[in-house]
Protein backbone atom coordinates (compact mmCIF):
# COMPACT_ATOMS: atom_id res chain seq x y z
CA UNK A 1 0.00 0.00 0.00
CA UNK A 2 1.39 3.38 -1.01
CA UNK A 3 0.87 5.97 1.77
CA UNK A 4 0.62 9.47 -0.04
CA UNK A 5 2.45 12.58 2.10
CA UNK A 6 -0.18 15.29 2.19
CA UNK A 7 1.65 17.87 0.74
CA UNK A 8 2.38 21.28 2.79
CA UNK A 9 -0.19 23.73 2.50
CA UNK A 10 1.20 26.67 0.55
CA UNK A 11 -2.11 29.14 1.68
CA UNK A 12 -3.10 30.46 4.98
CA UNK A 13 -7.24 29.70 4.29
CA UNK A 14 -7.91 32.23 6.78
CA UNK A 15 -7.63 34.76 4.04
CA UNK A 16 -9.61 33.49 1.15
CA UNK A 17 -10.01 35.58 -1.71
CA UNK A 18 -11.85 34.79 -5.13
CA UNK A 19 -13.39 31.71 -3.81
CA UNK A 20 -15.66 29.88 -6.07
CA UNK A 21 -18.90 30.36 -5.32
CA UNK A 22 -21.50 26.95 -5.74
CA UNK A 23 -22.97 28.92 -7.86
CA UNK A 24 -20.37 29.49 -10.29
CA UNK A 25 -19.54 25.71 -9.94
CA UNK A 26 -23.11 24.96 -10.51
CA UNK A 27 -22.95 26.84 -13.78
CA UNK A 28 -19.92 25.59 -14.76
CA UNK A 29 -21.38 21.87 -14.63
CA UNK A 30 -24.46 23.11 -16.36
CA UNK A 31 -22.21 24.20 -19.18
CA UNK A 32 -20.41 20.87 -19.20
CA UNK A 33 -23.83 19.10 -19.48
CA UNK A 34 -25.12 21.25 -22.15
CA UNK A 35 -21.64 20.66 -24.46
CA UNK A 36 -21.92 16.83 -23.37
CA UNK A 37 -25.14 16.69 -24.79
CA UNK A 38 -23.93 18.69 -28.09
CA UNK A 39 -21.39 15.45 -28.47
CA UNK A 40 -23.81 12.89 -27.90
CA UNK A 41 -26.91 14.38 -30.16
CA UNK A 42 -24.49 15.92 -32.89
CA UNK A 43 -26.95 14.40 -35.72
CA UNK A 44 -30.36 15.63 -34.02
CA UNK A 45 -31.83 19.42 -35.42
CA UNK A 46 -30.12 21.40 -32.17
CA UNK A 47 -30.32 24.75 -31.71
CA UNK A 48 -29.09 27.27 -29.33
CA UNK A 49 -32.42 27.61 -27.74
CA UNK A 50 -32.42 23.61 -26.94
CA UNK A 51 -28.77 23.45 -26.27
CA UNK A 52 -29.87 26.74 -23.62
CA UNK A 53 -32.39 24.13 -22.58
CA UNK A 54 -30.20 21.76 -21.03
CA UNK A 55 -27.81 24.61 -19.26
CA UNK A 56 -31.05 25.66 -17.70
CA UNK A 57 -30.18 29.36 -19.13
CA UNK A 58 -31.41 31.64 -21.39
CA UNK A 59 -29.92 31.28 -24.74
CA UNK A 60 -28.19 34.57 -24.81
CA UNK A 61 -26.54 34.00 -21.23
CA UNK A 62 -25.80 30.16 -22.28
CA UNK A 63 -24.01 31.50 -25.64
CA UNK A 64 -21.99 34.05 -23.30
CA UNK A 65 -20.96 31.68 -20.81
CA UNK A 66 -20.12 28.90 -23.44
CA UNK A 67 -17.66 31.08 -25.04
CA UNK A 68 -15.88 32.50 -22.09
CA UNK A 69 -15.63 29.09 -21.15
CA UNK A 70 -15.08 27.38 -23.88
CA UNK A 71 -13.33 29.22 -26.50
CA UNK A 72 -16.20 29.17 -29.17
CA UNK A 73 -19.80 29.32 -29.39
CA UNK A 74 -22.12 26.60 -29.26
CA UNK A 75 -22.99 26.92 -32.70
CA UNK A 76 -19.76 27.12 -33.57
CA UNK A 77 -18.88 23.90 -31.16
CA UNK A 78 -21.64 21.75 -32.52
CA UNK A 79 -20.79 22.34 -36.32
CA UNK A 80 -17.08 21.87 -35.15
CA UNK A 81 -18.09 18.42 -33.78
CA UNK A 82 -20.54 17.49 -36.95
CA UNK A 83 -17.13 18.29 -38.88
CA UNK A 84 -15.31 16.03 -37.28
CA UNK A 85 -17.48 13.30 -37.33
CA UNK A 86 -18.19 14.09 -41.06
CA UNK A 87 -13.84 13.71 -40.83
CA UNK A 88 -13.76 10.56 -39.87
CA UNK A 89 -16.96 9.21 -41.75
CA UNK A 90 -15.40 10.88 -44.74
CA UNK A 91 -11.93 8.80 -43.90
CA UNK A 92 -14.20 5.73 -44.30
CA UNK A 93 -15.35 6.24 -47.66
CA UNK A 94 -18.78 7.21 -47.45
CA UNK A 95 -19.95 10.26 -49.79
CA UNK A 96 -19.99 13.89 -49.04
CA UNK A 97 -23.66 13.58 -49.33
CA UNK A 98 -24.61 10.70 -46.70
CA UNK A 99 -22.03 12.08 -44.62
CA UNK A 100 -23.83 15.79 -44.29
CA UNK A 101 -26.87 13.77 -43.61
CA UNK A 102 -25.75 11.94 -41.20
CA UNK A 103 -23.89 14.47 -38.85
CA UNK A 104 -27.18 16.28 -38.59
CA UNK A 105 -26.22 19.42 -41.49
CA UNK A 106 -29.53 20.05 -43.93
CA UNK A 107 -27.91 21.86 -46.40
CA UNK A 108 -24.85 20.32 -48.30
CA UNK A 109 -23.90 23.84 -49.21
CA UNK A 110 -23.36 24.93 -45.77
CA UNK A 111 -21.91 21.89 -44.58
CA UNK A 112 -19.30 22.20 -47.29
CA UNK A 113 -18.60 25.74 -47.07
CA UNK A 114 -18.21 25.15 -43.35
CA UNK A 115 -16.24 22.07 -44.12
CA UNK A 116 -13.82 23.72 -46.23
CA UNK A 117 -13.52 26.99 -43.70
CA UNK A 118 -12.38 24.60 -41.03
CA UNK A 119 -10.56 22.14 -42.82
CA UNK A 120 -8.68 23.71 -45.35
CA UNK A 121 -10.09 21.67 -48.43
CA UNK A 122 -13.04 20.63 -49.54
CA UNK A 123 -14.85 17.62 -47.95
CA UNK A 124 -14.27 15.95 -51.56
CA UNK A 125 -10.84 16.87 -51.36
CA UNK A 126 -10.53 15.37 -48.02
CA UNK A 127 -12.36 12.10 -48.67
CA UNK A 128 -10.20 11.64 -51.58
CA UNK A 129 -6.66 12.06 -49.68
CA UNK A 130 -4.77 9.11 -48.17
CA UNK A 131 -5.75 8.61 -44.19
CA UNK A 132 -4.02 5.57 -43.51
CA UNK A 133 -1.88 7.49 -40.62
CA UNK A 134 -4.82 8.61 -39.55
CA UNK A 135 -6.66 4.92 -38.87
CA UNK A 136 -4.00 3.82 -37.03
CA UNK A 137 -4.54 5.41 -34.17
CA UNK A 138 -7.80 5.02 -31.88
CA UNK A 139 -10.55 7.13 -32.80
CA UNK A 140 -11.22 8.15 -29.36
CA UNK A 141 -7.39 10.03 -30.08
CA UNK A 142 -7.91 10.97 -33.50
CA UNK A 143 -11.48 12.87 -32.12
CA UNK A 144 -8.91 14.90 -30.79
CA UNK A 145 -5.85 14.84 -32.80
CA UNK A 146 -7.98 16.13 -36.06
CA UNK A 147 -10.30 18.20 -34.05
CA UNK A 148 -10.50 21.03 -36.26
CA UNK A 149 -9.72 24.21 -34.76
CA UNK A 150 -10.78 27.35 -35.14
CA UNK A 151 -8.39 30.60 -35.46
CA UNK A 152 -9.47 32.87 -32.29
CA UNK A 153 -12.49 35.71 -33.27
CA UNK A 154 -13.82 32.80 -36.35
CA UNK A 155 -15.99 31.80 -34.26
CA UNK B 1 15.32 -1.46 -15.62
CA UNK B 2 11.44 -1.41 -15.95
CA UNK B 3 9.90 1.72 -14.80
CA UNK B 4 6.57 1.15 -13.63
CA UNK B 5 3.80 3.19 -12.86
CA UNK B 6 2.27 3.18 -9.19
CA UNK B 7 0.54 6.36 -8.31
CA UNK B 8 -2.16 8.26 -10.22
CA UNK B 9 -4.04 11.23 -9.01
CA UNK B 10 -7.84 12.25 -10.35
CA UNK B 11 -9.03 15.23 -9.35
CA UNK B 12 -11.92 15.42 -6.95
CA UNK B 13 -14.33 18.15 -5.83
CA UNK B 14 -15.88 16.17 -2.93
CA UNK B 15 -14.41 13.01 -1.53
CA UNK B 16 -17.25 11.10 -0.82
CA UNK B 17 -19.24 11.58 -3.65
CA UNK B 18 -16.15 10.61 -5.62
CA UNK B 19 -16.33 7.28 -3.56
CA UNK B 20 -19.99 6.91 -4.27
CA UNK B 21 -18.47 6.54 -8.38
CA UNK B 22 -15.51 5.07 -7.80
CA UNK B 23 -16.06 2.75 -4.65
CA UNK B 24 -19.59 1.78 -4.89
CA UNK B 25 -20.12 1.85 -8.91
CA UNK B 26 -16.71 0.90 -9.95
CA UNK B 27 -16.34 -1.49 -7.20
CA UNK B 28 -12.39 0.18 -6.43
CA UNK B 29 -11.05 -1.10 -2.80
CA UNK B 30 -10.37 1.94 -0.35
CA UNK B 31 -6.71 2.06 0.66
CA UNK B 32 -5.83 4.78 2.40
CA UNK B 33 -7.60 8.11 3.29
CA UNK B 34 -5.89 11.30 4.88
CA UNK B 35 -7.13 13.49 5.81
CA UNK B 36 -4.75 17.50 6.69
CA UNK B 37 -5.51 21.21 6.51
CA UNK B 38 -9.12 20.65 5.62
CA UNK B 39 -8.72 18.56 3.18
CA UNK B 40 -8.56 14.43 1.78
CA UNK B 41 -6.57 12.48 -0.39
CA UNK B 42 -8.17 9.08 -0.86
CA UNK B 43 -6.63 5.87 -2.36
CA UNK B 44 -7.88 3.69 -3.84
CA UNK B 45 -7.30 0.60 -6.41
CA UNK B 46 -8.79 -2.60 -7.96
CA UNK B 47 -8.45 -5.96 -5.80
CA UNK B 48 -5.51 -7.65 -7.24
CA UNK B 49 -3.81 -4.13 -8.79
CA UNK B 50 -0.75 -2.78 -7.37
CA UNK B 51 -1.69 0.63 -8.83
CA UNK B 52 -3.03 3.60 -6.03
CA UNK B 53 -5.08 6.27 -7.69
CA UNK B 54 -5.38 8.46 -5.06
CA UNK B 55 -8.63 10.99 -5.51
CA UNK B 56 -7.29 14.33 -4.34
CA UNK B 57 -9.39 17.54 -3.91
CA UNK B 58 -8.23 20.99 -6.35
CA UNK B 59 -7.53 22.93 -3.30
CA UNK B 60 -5.38 20.40 -1.49
CA UNK B 61 -1.79 22.03 -1.28
CA UNK B 62 -2.40 24.05 -3.53
CA UNK B 63 -2.80 28.17 -3.82
CA UNK B 64 -6.17 29.77 -4.37
CA UNK B 65 -6.51 30.51 -7.47
CA UNK B 66 -4.82 27.53 -8.63
CA UNK B 67 -6.76 25.41 -6.88
CA UNK B 68 -10.11 27.26 -8.18
CA UNK B 69 -8.68 27.00 -11.79
CA UNK B 70 -7.70 23.21 -11.12
CA UNK B 71 -11.45 22.77 -10.12
CA UNK B 72 -12.92 24.39 -12.81
CA UNK B 73 -11.25 22.67 -15.14
CA UNK B 74 -12.68 19.58 -13.80
CA UNK B 75 -15.80 20.62 -13.34
CA UNK B 76 -16.45 22.40 -16.97
CA UNK B 77 -15.64 18.89 -18.23
CA UNK B 78 -11.59 19.66 -19.75
CA UNK B 79 -10.01 16.66 -17.87
CA UNK B 80 -9.94 13.02 -18.68
CA UNK B 81 -9.50 10.82 -15.64
CA UNK B 82 -8.72 7.21 -16.59
CA UNK B 83 -9.69 4.12 -18.93
CA UNK B 84 -10.15 1.17 -16.48
CA UNK B 85 -11.05 -2.22 -18.36
CA UNK B 86 -13.75 -4.70 -17.27
CA UNK B 87 -14.57 -8.47 -17.82
CA UNK B 88 -18.12 -7.75 -18.44
CA UNK B 89 -18.79 -4.52 -19.63
CA UNK B 90 -22.35 -4.47 -20.49
CA UNK B 91 -22.99 -5.44 -16.30
CA UNK B 92 -20.28 -2.89 -15.43
CA UNK B 93 -22.05 -0.01 -17.46
CA UNK B 94 -26.04 -0.99 -16.47
CA UNK B 95 -23.98 -0.99 -12.34
CA UNK B 96 -22.48 2.59 -12.82
CA UNK B 97 -25.70 3.84 -14.91
CA UNK B 98 -27.89 2.67 -12.03
CA UNK B 99 -25.84 4.81 -9.68
CA UNK B 100 -26.85 7.86 -10.94
CA UNK B 101 -23.62 8.56 -13.33
CA UNK B 102 -23.83 10.82 -16.02
CA UNK B 103 -24.03 8.43 -19.18
CA UNK B 104 -21.74 9.79 -22.60
CA UNK B 105 -21.68 6.88 -24.14
CA UNK B 106 -23.58 3.72 -23.82
CA UNK B 107 -21.31 0.58 -24.44
CA UNK B 108 -20.61 0.55 -28.03
CA UNK B 109 -17.67 -1.33 -30.56
CA UNK B 110 -15.04 1.38 -31.79
CA UNK B 111 -13.82 1.07 -35.31
CA UNK B 112 -10.22 0.09 -33.77
CA UNK B 113 -11.68 -2.85 -32.35
CA UNK B 114 -12.21 -1.71 -28.89
CA UNK B 115 -15.49 -2.24 -27.32
CA UNK B 116 -16.12 1.01 -24.51
CA UNK B 117 -19.02 3.19 -22.76
CA UNK B 118 -18.02 6.62 -21.11
CA UNK B 119 -19.52 8.48 -17.88
CA UNK B 120 -18.68 11.74 -16.11
CA UNK B 121 -17.79 11.12 -12.78
CA UNK B 122 -19.77 13.31 -9.90
CA UNK B 123 -17.07 16.06 -10.20
CA UNK B 124 -16.95 16.25 -13.91
CA UNK B 125 -14.18 14.08 -15.02
CA UNK B 126 -14.30 11.77 -18.11
CA UNK B 127 -13.94 7.81 -17.46
CA UNK B 128 -14.20 5.78 -20.45
CA UNK B 129 -14.73 1.97 -19.06
CA UNK B 130 -13.43 -0.92 -22.00
CA UNK B 131 -14.64 -4.43 -22.34
CA UNK B 132 -11.17 -6.52 -21.25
Amino acid sequence: MCVVPPPVPRVDRSRRGDVMTPEELADLAHLRRARDSIDRNYAEPLDVPAMARVALMSPAHFSRRFRAVYGETPYSYLMTRRIERAKALLRQGMSVTDACVTVGCTSLGSFSSRFSEIVGETPSQYRARDHRDVEVIPACVSMVVTRPRRTPGAA
Amino acid sequence: MTVTVSTMFISVHDPDEALTFYRDALGLEVRNDVAADGYRWVTVGSPGSDLDVVLSQPHGGRSQAEGDALLALVTQGSLQAAIFSTENLDETFEKVRASGAEVLQEPVSQPWGARDCAFRDPSGNLVRIAQA
